[in-house]
């Protein structure tokens, strides 16, 4: 025996129908936690980069215990919390004496780990101990400009994979339309050495150079970091293929009220809404402009007080009667 | 610098991306300053290369700002969930299309032949409603005594339920291909190798307390001499709920009986008992009635002075009670 069993209210309704999955994807959400021990050092780059991914990232204040990413079994709550949140990048933070301001960063697919990276965190600045201009400071939630520097991003597989796994995490939305003044921020990565990767967040500004194009100048914000791989792991070549499947076509909306004809060509149906002629005699719908109260005001004080006036009962009767 | 002109970065305009993969350090630079500023500025240069090419795409003056059409993005990322399945036809609409019958829109609006006006086809208050039929004009074949009322509600649940059970039937086909609606979620109620048909009930703690509690006292001592499990509790109810006074009359409670039943019976039996009329509610009701009767004289005939002996009248009982209190004390 079956039971069709469908959401209470709306508003569950609503939440499950975001979750679905969808043809055409907008952005990933991103899971920050942290292990059972973290540093000081993890602490603040997991609160920055928090905050750089504000408005698509969930945070766990919480230790977590029991997960042990590169293990077998060890990543099962980790696609627990995926699953829970509904993010797909998991940020992972751990502190150990082997693996020193580890951080992991994985990825999942259809709730299931895709692949991870593990880089160690060097030479941290947190984005407080930088002096800018405050006015240039990027704003929450702006399409970041993304630059990978170094041949190691080509050759070197681990740096190749981190490249990937890093322009995923820093994208953000994928938009159609973008506002050119919105253009605020850029994330520099520069392969210093096979195994490190040097990330820096900085502030644009746009300066005029008498062309269309504007001068770039880059302005370092923070958080900046050295990012040491340590472990990896891509994903079959199975799933990779299936995870890589994109729609053929977009779904295309429903076009309404257009209609084709062979002599007019393409015609258009629209709606205008009635003409309340009087309703538009008056253009000036003013508080000042209405005079009825006013005028009602006046015609009280004329003979409204006196009718007013207490009366016995007696004489009631009377006066209606007149 | 001319190399890298002449091979262009790699550019991914629609992830705002670019990739420079000539650059290699010679040699690290000494201080931690002159390798954040080397790296700024091949920044730098990557960001005016994708800028020439941002802001010469054609673009839309908006409010805001100057408004651009991004590319799709050439990297290819994973996706973060499969792609939606489509959904399997369902039974009807296989029928349909192999019969040919295609769907016709309906009008909202129908003529109502009881009422005579045109009414809502669906929801409250439809026109040609089934379940609001006041009259049903009796046929030669009706057989007696049986309610045509009830075989129409009888035969609409029926069909009610067999819509329902097609539904059922179509959304497992669907979840069989894993094209489910995001909202809808198909529970088994049973397990099918039990071949129940009806949902096993979830058991509560408490029933399965009371349960044991049965188990643990129905020894012939009543649980009295059994071991007790540690963590096991005493039954909360220990002993009767009700208590039956014995009918057989004799000394003591047996008499009891007889007086509690007799009780309930004059009770219930007599009339002119006191028990039964409550005489100071009868005095109250009595004379708010007057009161009122006298306020609706004095209204017709405007004379007020009617009601101050009545108020006076009133009080006195109340005033002689407060005396009779003052001397108590």
């Amino acid at each position: 025996m079956l039971q069709i069993r469908t959401p209470k209210n709306r508003k569950v309704k609503r939440e499950l129908e975001k979750r679905a999955p969808k043809l055409v994807e907008t952005g990933k959400k991103t899971l920050i936690l942290h292990g059972t021990k973290t540093s000081g050092v993890l602490n603040e780059v997991l609160t920055e980069l928090y905050h750089l991914k504000k408005e698509s990232a969930v945070k766990y204040s919480r230790k977590n215990d029991g997960i042990k990413p590169f293990e077998s079994g060890g990543d099962a709550s980790l696609e627990f919390f995926s699953l829970k949140t509904d993010c797909s990048i998991i940020l992972y933070g751990s502190h150990s004496k082997k693996r020193p301001n580890n951080l992991v960063i994985a990825r999942t697919y259809n709730q299931h780990i895709y692949d991870m990276v593990e880089v160690g965190i060097e030479n941290f600045k947190s984005m407080h101990s930088f002096a800018y201009d405050k006015k240039l400071s990027p704003r929450v939630g702006s399409k970041p400009f993304i630059t990978f520097i170094g041949e190691g991003f080509e050759n070197v597989e681990e740096l190749k994979h981190l490249k990937e796994v890093l322009l995923d995490f820093f994208r953000g939305e994928v938009v159609e339309n973008l506002n050119l003044s919105g253009l605020d921020r850029v994330y520099v990565c520069t392969a210093i050495s096979p195994n490190k990767v040097f990330l820096t967040h900085c502030a644009l500004r746009l300066k005029k150079s008498g062309s269309v194009v504007p001068r770039m100048e880059l302005v370092e914000v923070g958080p900046s970091m050295d990012m040491v791989i340590r472990r990896h792991r891509l994903p079959t070549d199975g799933l990779r293929k299936e995870a890589m499947k994109t729609a053929k076509d977009k779904a295309k909306k429903k076009e309404k009220n257009v209609s084709k004809d062979i002599i007019q060509g393409k015609i258009g149906r629209i709606y205008i809404p009635d003409q309340k002629v009087g309703d538009m005699a008056i253009v000036d719908k003013s508080k000042g402009v209405k005079r009825e109260r006013r005028e009602a005001k006046m015609k009280n004080r004329d003979d409204g007080p006196a009718s007013k006036k207490p009366k016995e009962d007696s004489e009631k009767p009377k006066e209606d009667s007149e | 610098m001319e190399i890298e002109n002449q091979h262009p970065f790699q550019i991914d305009l629609g992830h705002l991306m670019a990739f420079n993969p000539h650059h290699q350090f010679p040699s690290l630079p000494s201080s931690r300053e002159d390798l954040v500023s080397e790296c700024l500025q091949k920044g730098t240069e990557l960001v005016q290369s994708i800028a020439n090419d941002l802001f010469n795409l054609p673009s839309t003056e908006d409010r805001d700002g100057p408004l651009v059409r991004l590319p799709p993005p050439t990297t290819r990322l994973p996706r973060e969930k499969p792609l939606p399945k489509p959904k399997p036809p369902t039974k009807w609409e296989l029928f349909a299309q192999k019969k040919g019958i295609k769907n016709r829109k309906k009008d909202k609006r129908v003529y109502d032949e009881q009422t005579h006006t045109w009414k809502r086809r669906h929801g409250y208050d439809r026109a040609n409603d089934e379940d609001n039929i006041p009259i049903i004009e009796a046929k030669m074949t009706d057989e007696s005594g049986e309610d045509p009322f009830a075989a129409r509600r009888a035969d609409k649940k029926k069909r009610v339920e067999k819509q329902e059970k097609n539904r059922l039937q179509n959304l497992k086909q669907a979840a069989k291909v894993g094209a489910l609606p995001s909202h809808i979620q198909l529970a088994a109620t049973a397990l099918p190798i039990t071949g129940t048909q009806a949902a096993p009930k979830k058991i509560t703690k408490d029933e399965l307390g009371n349960v044991a509690g049965m188990a643990a006292t129905s020894t012939a001592s009543g649980g009295k001499f059994d071991k007790k499990f540690a963590g096991e509790k005493p039954a909360k109810h220990q002993g009767k709920y009700r208590k039956f006074l014995p009918v057989v009359e004799g000394t003591g409670i047996g008499s009891r009986e007889r007086e509690q039943t007799e009780k309930v019976l004059s009770r219930l039996i007599s009339k002119n008992s006191h028990e039964i009329l409550n005489v100071n509610k009868a005095v109250n009701m009595y004379n708010v009635k007057k009161e009122k009767k006298q306020r609706n004289q004095g209204k017709s005939s405007s004379m007020s002075s009617k009601l101050k002996p009545n108020k006076k009248l009133q009080k006195k009982p109340l005033k002689k009670g407060s005396s009779k209190q003052g001397k108590a004390k």
